[in-house]
């Protein structure tokens, strides 16, 4: 894959981002942003591969990176859901 | 391998079509449980696709975090919800961080690395690494372990813009390719983490929904970084959306308080308290009672109550509900009035509010409640200060001159709950509770609210 095709997925990724994420009413910010904050836990496929690619020190920064990443995916997405949870009309 | 990155794409649509889905609260909640799902696709389709994985180590990662996760996620409660985000942040970052640094402890001396990657490894350590600090940074100010002012000391500007410059010259080093010696990578790594602490301690706390939305995008856009190093269109994908969606919370938190965002990062505003004082006005305040301020309520018809960064420290969001529903069940309109930046992080009274089970069609945004505020008889302002402050209209020399603020002043009676005469977070003396119409109920949000239910059933 080239540095042209990866860099397009990257914008246009952006515009598909500011389009969607401009739509969230604010009554459901802190969710958008507890679960925004868990998507970004998808640091964890890098850190999969890194406990293998790594060699000794890589495999151990692998490790650290698999937890902290982890960390973000359940508990940004278990906090998001209990506060969805809670707003409800009349 | 083609699965694998079809893979990918399945989860970035899942994403997409996850974040979509929060755009109504009817809807919100199945848009997480698909974002999770398409999580759950992603780290399956690596674990089955590449070979010669450390199954055991992986495993024991994913256990040691999800439990901390999951403690964390169950524990926290609503009130200390930006610090809980501020930290997440922080081990997102450093999650993209340490796994850049991976693939340049593994690669480095070799010709597997490019410049393009050397460049993009530095480029994920650096935001990486500053997020991973400075959220943690932010976590201290809001948990109360390090001071919420703002702490600045001389030449912090200059030491910033030195850190800055160093940060460049070496990676610009490493990216060409000059030298890729490891010691000059452990020198990002550790003046990254400074620039982190540098830039945050001097934010002040009514700052912080701004510093928490932008350390949101950028765990997003060191993500993104990582899988430009990667090459691997899922983390550039995920975190493009994540990059995006802080950026534009960044947008909404500035234009809610009129200040750009360097002013908001190197402005330190909420240092100078005695910028209101030296103009020398003098406030005469009338002070009152919860069963005079329930004696007014009762002569009216429409409530507005407005509530602030207090009502969270006290806890006070069921009392508030349990006041809404009193004056609800006498006959009278309440309505609720939510600032973009009340409370320390974008939709934080929402939260508390829903918490307590207000129905969030109550609860109506700075420009829908502003034209409801002239026929109001009574608005309850809770624990807000800088967000109602009228000075804001005129007082060209204030801190907050220009910020949109709720016109609560336009109703015939403020009543106004504050725990002591401090000024707010801006520092500022607030002209309201000097007005005609406005009285004060001196007291922490809770046992004020929780009296003032008393009294009003004893009406």
């Amino acid at each position: 894959m080239d540095m042209i095709n990866i860099l397009t997925v990257f914008i246009l990724a952006i515009f598909v981002g500011n389009e969607i994420i401009t739509k969230v009413p604010p009554t459901l910010h802190t969710p958008l942003m507890s679960g925004s904050n868990a998507i970004s836990g998808i640091a964890i496929v890098g850190a999969i591969i890194a406990t293998k690619i790594g060699g000794e020190l890589g495999t151990w920064l692998g490790l650290v990176a698999v937890i902290f990443a982890t960390i973000n995916c359940v508990g940004g997405f278990m906090v998001t859901n209990r506060m969805l949870k809670m707003f409800k009309r009349k | 391998m083609e699965y694998t990155n079809l893979a990918y794409v399945a989860a970035a649509i899942l994403f997409i079509i996850g974040i979509k889905r929060l755009s109504s609260p009817k809807s919100a909640q199945s848009g997480n449980t698909i974002a999770s799902i398409g999580m759950l696709v992603a780290i399956i389709a690596t674990v089955v696709s590449f070979e010669l994985l450390d199954f055991r180590l992986i495993g024991i990662g994913m256990i040691i975090g999800s439990i901390i996760g999951a403690t964390f996620a169950i524990r926290v409660q609503m009130t200390q919800m930006p610090q809980m985000v501020a930290i997440f942040n922080g081990f997102g970052g450093g999650a993209s961080a340490l796994v850049a640094a991976a693939e340049f402890f593994t690669k480095h001396g070799t010709t597997d690395l490019t410049t393009f990657m050397s460049g993009t490894i530095v480029l994920s350590v650096f935001i990486g690494t500053l997020t991973f600090s400075g959220s943690f940074i932010a976590f201290g100010k809001l948990q109360g372990f390090v001071s919420g002012k703002p702490i600045v000391f001389s030449g912090q500007q200059v030491i910033n813009a030195v850190l800055v410059i160093i940060l460049l010259s070496i990676g610009v080093l490493i990216t060409i390719g000059m030298n890729q010696e490891l010691n000059l990578f452990y020198g990002i790594i550790i003046l990254a983490l400074l620039l982190g602490i540098t830039l945050t301690i001097p934010i002040g706390g009514a700052d912080m929904p701004v510093v928490i939305s932008l350390l949101n995008s950028y765990s997003g856009i060191a993500a993104s970084a990582t899988g430009f190093v990667l090459l691997n269109n899922g983390l550039i994908i995920s975190g493009a959306l994540v990059g995006a969606s802080g950026l534009i919370l960044t947008n909404i938190m500035c234009k809610g308080m009129n200040r750009s965002l360097a002013n908001v990062i190197f402005g330190a505003v909420g240092l100078d308290e005695d910028t209101s004082s030296s103009d020398g006005k003098q406030i005469n305040i009338k002070s009152s009672t919860t069963d005079e301020a329930a004696m007014i309520l009762d002569a009216a018809d429409k409530v507005i109550i407005v509530p602030g960064y207090g009502l969270a420290v006290a806890q006070a969001q069921h009392a508030a509900r349990e006041v809404a529903e009193q004056l609800e069940s006498m006959g009278k309109t309440v309505l609720y009035a939510i600032h973009p930046v009340a409370g320390r992080m974008p939709g934080h009274m929402n939260v508390l509010l829903a918490e307590a089970n207000v129905p969030y069609d109550k609860l109506k945004d700075l420009g829908d409640i502003n034209p409801e505020f002239e026929d109001c008889d009574v608005a309850i302002v809770l624990g807000a200060n800088d967000v109602v402050n009228p000075a804001a209209r005129h007082e060209t020399s204030s801190p907050i001159y220009g910020m949109p603020i709720l016109d609560v002043d336009k109703s015939k009676t403020v009543i106004v709950n504050k725990r002591t005469m401090n000024p707010g977070f801006a520092g500022i003396q607030n002209e309201l509770f000097g007005f005609e119409n406005t009285v004060m109920v001196f007291g922490d949000a809770k046992e004020m609210l929780t009296t003032l239910f008393k009294d009003l059933k004893e009406l």
